[in-house]
């Protein structure tokens, strides 16, 4: 875990309002596991106060981080505005990420907009023939272009609701016609995008049962694990208890968050 | 102060002695483990750990944070581990550490804080018990035991009573004159005050027409509270005998100075450790070059030095 300024060394619209940014820091290079994240400030002074939790998207070079990120408010609209051979204070690597699957185990990806980016840091880890990754956007104009984020060419199954590209509906679609194909077979499925996504393919893994990993949202303060703000409850037990998506996530064995309470 | 000589920093708080005024404040810091890859936590003057109860607890349903204008609110509802956990797991850690260890306690009833206290008596490595009086009082209709001057001085003798800690009691801002309550504990022999703690306040999403935090108030922190906790802290040491840390807000060593000026004999750093972990050190640093910038040889000469002619 390291603190340090870090050079931006691009920042640029990939995607509707979409941003792709690279930022040098070696020493969180060095250890950035796939599913962790980064708390970025995004421009020291007092408001926006608190920093900004970002998932690794990936590694480039061995000591630069890049990170995917939507403009979604006052912190990410001044983010999109800072140009190259800027600093900005990254605190990271943070959390537990995801656990990679068994060498022969088949595994499908399963994104919904931004949670893409956890994800294709993960992809990069996993054996290609062995992967299936699916994402979903709310349209064409959204769709994260692989090939500017990823030197080797991936393949990836689209859906969007609008239908104006690939498959029209939901991504979970996607998955389900897939598991279909696969028969008695089970993958592991990693998934990371917004509640409804996950509270879906959450109810799938419990119906099929295939192992799941999710990674979660939240608004945080701090990212270590001492402000207790970004408690998520979980499902164990019949008393009332709460996991840190910061210290015990992002990443969650999707049978052990209680879905029905986010 | 001959050049080049190295400032002191150190101060006493009453019975407490601190190498230097800053501490990180109850609730920003965890249980100092937290931040220990980050921060060398023998430098601080002390680190007041997480609000402890007697038995654990699970805090309130998220969100429990919403960011506001250079600011934060917070309704954790004072999830902690409990005072067994605490003992056992984080206490031997803390121990180890060359620094002011001091145990934030509150509990919903008056013999709640009492049977804390008494736990913690005589226990090795706890510099002194800071009490949060800004917890609901179950015993009286769920209003906070800290905005009745009566009830903050039982609270406060009951501590007493119980433990041979030092007793620092944190007071509530979120009352009409902060200065009665503080009396009524320096009266009830509290050895210092602590000032202030988080102001009620809320924020609505005007989208879905809902209250931001799930617990629909919660604590506002940060340089926004600024102003308002260090009028407050000066208002109280002119009021009382017995020491008085100040926070409220404390970014750096600037903010930090503007307490020990307004006669604060410590200060504590909440949120700004949420937005830089080693705000703590940087602040203990920054007030080592002010000293020696300004000639003065112990930070003992700034506290109370405002000058108001």
């Amino acid at each position: 875990m390291i603190d340090r300024d870090a050079e931006i060394l691009f920042n640029k619209e990939i995607a509707r309002d979409t941003y792709l940014m690279g930022l040098r820091a070696p020493q969180i290079a060095a250890q950035a596991k796939p599913g962790q994240f980064v708390m970025i400030r995004v421009r020291p002074g007092m408001d926006p106060l608190l920093r900004r939790p970002f998932s690794i998207c990936g590694i480039t070079g061995g000591e630069n981080i890049v990170i995917l990120y939507r403009v979604v408010g006052m912190g990410t609209a001044l983010m999109s505005g800072v140009e190259e051979g800027n600093r900005m204070a990254v605190l990271g690597p943070l959390g537990r990420g995801f656990e990679m699957p068994g060498a022969d185990q088949a595994s499908v990806l399963v994104a919904g907009g931004m949670g893409v980016a956890p994800l294709i840091f993960l992809s990069r880890q996993l054996e290609p023939s062995s992967r299936t990754f699916m994402a979903g956007y709310g349209t064409a104009a959204e769709i994260v272009p692989m090939d500017q984020v990823a030197h080797d060419p991936m393949e990836l199954l689209i859906a969007t609701d609008d239908g104006s590209f690939g498959h029209k509906g939901p991504v979970t679609d996607l998955l389900e016609i897939h598991l279909a194909g696969m028969g008695r077979q089970l993958p592991t499925v990693f998934t990371c995008g917004p509640l409804a996504m996950l509270k879906r393919i959450g109810r799938l893994a419990a119906q099929r049962g295939f192992p799941c990993q999710a990674s979660l949202e939240s608004n945080m303060a701090c990212g270590l694990g001492a402000c207790l703000g970004c408690a998520v409850r979980s499902a164990s037990g019949r008393e009332r208890t709460y996991d840190l998506v910061c210290r015990d996530g992002p990443v969650f064995p999707v049978q052990s968050i209680d879905w029905e309470s986010l | 102060m001959m050049r080049g000589a190295i400032p002191d920093l150190k101060v006493e708080v009453g019975p407490l002695k601190l190498k230097n005024p800053v501490l990180a404040a109850s609730g920003t810091f965890g249980y100092g483990q937290e931040f220990s890859e980050l921060v060398d936590l023998s430098l601080l003057g002390g680190i007041v750990i997480k609000g402890l109860s007697l038995r654990p607890r699970a805090g309130n349903p998220p969100p429990r944070i919403v960011e506001t204008p250079c600011g934060m609110l917070n309704a954790i509802g004072l999830a902690n581990i409990g005072l067994e956990v605490f003992l056992k797991e984080k206490l031997p850690w803390l121990r180890e550490l060359d620094t002011a260890v001091i145990v934030n306690i509150y509990g919903h009833t008056i013999e709640e804080y009492g049977l804390l206290a008494a736990a913690l008596k005589g226990v090795d490595g706890i510099s002194a018990i800071e009490v949060n009086v800004s917890c609901p009082n179950v015993e009286c209709g769920g209003l906070a035991f800290g905005t009745d001057p009566d009830v903050t001085a039982r609270v406060t003798e009951e501590v007493l009573q119980r433990t041979d800690k030092p007793v620092v009691v944190k007071l509530s801002p979120n009352v009409t004159d902060i200065r009665s309550i503080a009396s009524a504990a320096e009266r009830a022999g509290a050895h210092a005050l602590s000032l202030i703690n988080t102001l009620t306040g809320m924020a609505i999403d005007i989208e879905t027409r809902k209250p931001k935090l799930a617990n629909i108030s919660g604590g506002l922190s940060g340089p926004a509270i600024r102003p308002v906790a260090l009028y407050m802290v000066y208002q109280v040491v002119r009021c009382v005998r017995i020491p008085v840390i100040g926070m409220g807000g404390i970014m750096d060593h600037r903010d930090a100075l503007q307490y020990l000026l307004a006669g604060a004999k410590a200060v504590q750093v909440g949120t700004a450790n949420f937005v830089r972990p080693q705000a703590t050190v940087e602040i203990i640093e920054g007030l080592k070059r002010y000293c020696t910038e300004n000639r003065v040889s112990s930070i003992r000469e700034i506290i109370g030095a405002l000058e108001t002619g």
